[in-house]
Formats: C-alpha cells, sequence, structure tokens
C-alpha cells in the first residue's frame, strides 16, 4: 500500500514535471521561431548550411546573447581566434581529411564566408602565439607559420616541435597553452583512472609508486620554437594530474591554471565504501594553479568538496576518511564531479561587465559516470578573480547546451561544450564536439 | 535427486562457476528464457550500466553502445571472451567511431551463468533481437586460454 501511494506521488510528480516541461518547450519554441525562422534562412553556410542565427536556447544572464557561427563541423575540440577574427577550430577525427577548419567572416555578416581546412591529423589542443598556429595531435605538437592575414603559409607542411608524446587510448588528447617566455605546455593524460593494477577493476589494488607518472599524469613543458623535443628534451612540470584537458596561462599571475578530470567508479570499485550517490558527487572537479615541480595527488589522493579535504584514495588503502597528499596541492576551485571540464579560459576582454574581468570561464563537457543518479554539465561556469584568486563562489554562465533538464539527467545532451576562445572585441566563443557547433557569445546592455 | 540438486547449488556458491543449468537458461529463439533475462539485468545494473549507460547507448568516445552492434549480436563466443577477459581502451570499432575506455575483465567477478544472463539480457534488450547465451557456451570460453 505504502508503496503504491509512493508510486502514485512520484508519477504524479513526473506528470507535472512532464506538463511543466512541455510548457517550457512551448515557450521555447515560440521564442525560438520568432527569431531563429528568418535569421537561419539565410543561406547555405560553406560548412553546415544553416549558420548564423541566434540561439535562444542558451540561457545566460540579462544582456548576453548567442550566436551560432556555424554548425556541423564535426568533432569540434579547442578553438582559437586571431587578433583580425579569422577563427581556428581543432577537430578530433579528420572531417573530409582535415583536422583544423580555418572561418574567416569577410564581409562583417557574423557568418565565415571562406572556409578552409589542412592538418590531416585528428586531435584537441590549438593556440596562436608570435605569428605561429599550434596544434596537437593524440601524440604529437605541430606549429604553422601564420601570415598578417592569418592564413597558414606551410599547411602541409607543418614543424614538429614535440613529438612521441604517450598514447595508450585513455586520456589521450594533449592539451596545449603557452607562456609569454617562449614556452609551450603539454598535458599528458594518466592512460588509467586509478592506477589500480588491473585498471578499473573491482578488487584490484592500486600500483605504489605508481609507475605511469614517469611519462603521464602530468603537464611537460618544452621550447616552443624548437622542432623534434620529447620526453628527455622537455621539462617534467607538474605531476599528479589524472587527466587536464582544460588549461590557460593566466595573464595576470604569469601562471598555468589546469582543470583536472576526477577519478572515476568510487562506487563500483568500492561498493562497500561509497554508495552510488557518494559515487555520483565524488570527487570534485578541480582546478590547480601550477608551478614547476607542482603535485596534485593521482592517484594517491582525490578531493572531496564537501569535506573539503584531500582523501587517501581507496585504492591506496582509504575509507573516504583517512586523508592523505600532505605533499600535493589543494585546489584554486572544487567543482561538483565528473562534470568532465573541457574548457577553460581567463576573460581579458573588455566587452562584457566589470564582474567577468579577468574572472574564469569553465566549458563542462558533461557527466556520464553519475548513472544510475543523474547526468550532470554541459554548461559554461564563470569563477570571479581579483589578484589572481578567486573573489567569489563560481556560478553556472551559460546553461541549457543539453537542450533540456530530461536530456541533461539522461547523458544524451544536444551538444557538449568543449572549447572555449576570447575574440578580439572580446566575445566569448564555445565549442561543442558531438555536432561540431560554434557559439559567439556577446554582451550588450 | 534433490541431493544432487543441492549439491549442484553447493557447488555453485562455492566455485561461482555453476554448470550449464538447464533450468533457467534454455537456449531460445531469438529470446532467452525470461527468468535468464531478468537475472541478467539485474547483473547489467550492477556491474554494466555506469558506463554503458541506462539505454545500453553508451558514451561517445569512451564507452561502446551495445545496441545493434555487430559485437553484440556477432559470434558469442567472442562476445563472452570480451567480458571474461575484458579489452583494452581503443579496440572497439563501431562505424569508425572507436572507444577509448578499457573493458575490466570480469572473470573473477562474475560466474558463468551471471554471463550468459547479462549477455542474453543485452542480446534481447536495448532494440537487440538474438539467441540466448548459455551458462555451457560461457564455460567453454573460460576455459581456453585467451592470448
Amino acid at each position: 500500500m505504502n508503496q503504491q501511494i509512493k508510486k502514485m506521488t512520484f508519477l504524479s510528480h513526473k506528470a507535472l514535471h512532464l506538463a511543466m516541461g512541455l510548457c517550457m518547450m512551448a515557450l521555447f519554441a515560440y521564442a525560438g521561431d520568432s527569431k531563429k525562422g528568418t535569421e537561419r534562412e539565410t543561406g547555405s553556410g560553406p560548412v553546415t548550411g544553416a549558420a548564423p542565427g541566434k540561439d535562444t536556447s542558451i540561457k545566460m544572464p540579462s544582456g548576453f546573447s548567442a550566436n551560432i557561427v556555424v554548425e556541423g563541423l564535426g568533432r569540434a575540440r579547442h578553438i582559437v581566434v586571431a587578433p583580425n577574427g579569422v577563427i581556428f577550430v581543432k577537430l578530433a577525427r579528420v572531417k573530409d581529411g582535415k583536422g583544423i577548419y580555418r572561418l574567416q567572416d569577410t564581409n562583417g555578416d557574423g557568418k565565415p564566408d571562406q572556409v578552409t581546412g589542412f592538418g590531416n591529423f585528428g586531435g584537441t589542443g590549438i593556440a596562436i602565439k608570435n605569428g605561429y598556429l599550434y596544434a596537437s595531435s593524440d601524440e604529437d605538437v605541430y606549429r604553422y607559420k601564420l601570415d598578417d592575414n592569418y592564413n597558414v603559409t606551410n599547411s602541409d607542411n607543418p614543424e614538429k616541435i614535440v613529438t612521441g608524446l604517450i598514447n595508450r587510448h585513455q586520456h589521450e588528447t594533449k592539451s596545449i597553452a603557452l607562456d609569454n617566455d617562449g614556452n609551450i605546455y603539454v598535458n599528458i593524460g594518466a592512460y588509467s583512472n586509478a592506477c589500480q593494477v588491473q585498471d578499473r577493476t573491482k578488487g584490484s589494488p592500486g600500483r605504489m609508486p605508481c609507475p605511469i607518472l614517469d611519462s603521464a599524469g602530468g603537464i611537460w613543458e618544452f621550447k616552443a620554437d624548437k622542432p623534434g623535443q620529447t620526453y628527455g628534451t622537455g621539462v617534467h612540470y607538474a605531476t599528479g594530474l589524472r587527466n587536464v584537458v582544460g588549461l590557460d596561462w593566466n595573464m595576470t599571475t604569469n601562471t598555468l591554471f589546469v582543470m583536472q578530470h576526477g577519478r572515476d567508479q568510487l562506487h563500483d570499485l568500492f561498493p562497500d565504501l561509497y554508495d552510488t550517490k557518494q559515487s555520483a558527487e565524488l570527487p570534485a572537479e578541480c582546478m590547480y594553479e601550477l608551478h614547476k615541480g607542482s603535485n596534485c595527488g593521482w592517484p594517491y589522493i582525490y578531493y572531496d568538496e564537501f569535506q573539503k579535504k584531500k582523501i587517501l584514495a581507496p585504492e591506496f588503502g582509504g575509507d573516504g576518511k583517512k586523508t592523505g597528499g600532505e605533499d600535493a596541492q589543494d585546489p584554486v576551485v572544487a567543482f561538483p564531479g565528473h562534470l568532465a571540464p573541457n574548457g577553460l579560459l581567463f576573460y581579458t576582454g573588455s566587452q562584457f561587465p566589470e564582474k567577468y574581468k579577468n574572472g574564469a570561464f569553465v566549458a563542462f563537457h558533461g557527466s556520464w559516470n553519475r548513472a544510475p543518479e543523474p547526468q550532470k554539465g554541459y554548461f559554461v561556469a564563470f569563477v570571479p578573480f581579483s589578484n589572481g584568486k578567486p573573489s567569489g563562489e563560481w556560478e553556472v554562465f551559460a546553461d541549457n547546451f543539453a537542450g533540456g533538464p530530461e536530456k541533461a539527467a539522461a547523458g544524451r545532451p544536444s551538444y557538449r561544450p568543449c572549447g572555449l576562445a576570447q575574440g578580439p572585441d572580446g566575445s566569448l566563443y564555445v565549442t561543442d564536439d558531438t555536432k561540431g557547433t560554434v557559439w559567439k557569445i556577446t554582451y550588450s546592455k | 535427486m534433490a541431493s544432487a540438486i543441492s549439491l549442484a547449488i553447493i557447488l555453485m556458491s562455492q566455485t561461482k562457476k555453476p554448470v550449464a543449468g538447464k533450468s533457467g537458461s534454455g537456449p531460445g529463439k531469438g529470446g532467452g528464457s525470461a527468468a535468464s533475462i531478468a537475472r541478467g539485468k539485474v547483473v547489467y545494473e550492477s556491474t554494466c550500466l555506469p558506463c554503458h549507460q541506462v539505454d545500453g547507448l553508451g558514451v561517445p568516445n569512451m564507452n561502446p553502445p551495445l545496441s545493434k552492434t555487430k559485437w553484440v549480436l556477432g559470434e558469442k563466443a567472442k562476445l563472452a571472451q570480451i567480458v571474461l577477459n575484458g579489452l583494452p581502451g581503443g579496440q572497439i570499432d563501431i562505424d569508425g567511431d572507436t572507444f577509448h575506455n578499457p573493458m575490466p575483465a570480469q572473470a573473477s567477478v562474475l560466474s558463468d551463468q551471471q554471463i550468459a544472463d547479462v549477455l542474453t539480457y543485452v542480446r534481447n534488450n536495448f532494440g537487440n533481437k538474438a539467441s540466448a547465451v548459455t551458462a555451457a557456451e560461457v564455460k567453454v570460453v573460460r576455459g581456453k586460454v585467451v592470448k
């Protein structure tokens, strides 16, 4: 009987949510019709056929609006915008034989009319520095010479700056960032979840010391202008980072900030210590400020944002309460677990309101490891910074890339935010690697 | 007879490698017994769901879908072998999509019967319709040295 009542209550809640959802959808559809319809029918884009257009489905604070620059670009990962507005996008997988796309809007209608592709390799990282375009595959880092109009002059024969980095199919992407002193920083993700003897296998103990850390699970520093570098010629800059996809050089502090993807599967691997809810929430996705020699503690510890402590990993004798990692750094910001931070950008523009200046935008690709709990993420977050330190709580900045709460909860989002870039006019660009969408977010009072 | 059955049950619980039970998992025509599928659902939810997800569609780039793929609907011995011994990341290719998380070996975690049940469940769920997998079929694969 009780069960029946519960079931009925549950059903009526569900019906209510469904009804609310339908009302919301109707509202969105109405708003969408009034704007998208006309603006998106302006002809075929070179890549997609339906850009640009104002995207009212993305929810942001008052005054901000999102326009779709391009759709259908493929697995669009990181993005960079040149001082003249030219956009370069790195694709995870080559599309039509091209792994990098250059988009230029020559007539100023907000839609790229010159689209060229080059680079026959998939990957994630892309950056511009001192007249060069840098891009990474999952093993190497290349650079291309740019002319004054940000055309690539050697698209078929780039210099291979870094080569032979480990790619063992897990956490294989190589994100890149450059400083102002001629160095490039490359993430080499750990090819493991928690450095167990048998990866992701229940009952398998942790490897002590973790041998993966000699060649992965950290950040390596290389010279930005020297071809053919690899492990021996680079500097092992920071360790104890399971996997970093989003990273950025902070011009205020002159330091590298990274977003770590925290470990998975606390419940699957240690059901006696963690229930599914704890496993969905833990550990935090952490932002770290790095210096040469930084150690962030993986795989021996993880950060628990509720206890606000570094907790000994269960593979290494932890029980969810014992602390560890006395020599490991604390995070600068701790976000909810498994949201998958794939993009990090410190905003230096003047277009957005003052509170955004020098703050951090973080693109969350969205979770999968919260099942059977609802999945989360699929948004761009913002953290205000002052004097190089967070000056307030993080907040959701741009939401609903999932296309509705049910799609988010099911882990079947319409879009997954991945890369972030700042345009010369202070606009914020966001990529999605499911459909290959690029949004330009602008602000006006 | 009754003692033989209880002996079999004891053996099952001790070794976790039950002999092929004709009772629960007769190879149905494109189906498998309801009991096997029901047991398989329990195994799926506790062991497979975290990666392959509630809807069996996996996670792009990471964990492969289990819906209408040649891996799930193809040769049963090969499928059982993947579950028993696991698979390094990057080896599954579905229409050009690759999946980078490793599949952990289940040989020490699941019994032959549990593997048979969960495979029967998967082969008859998520839009799939294929023959049942029996514990005997899993046992044969478990006994082989896998390269």
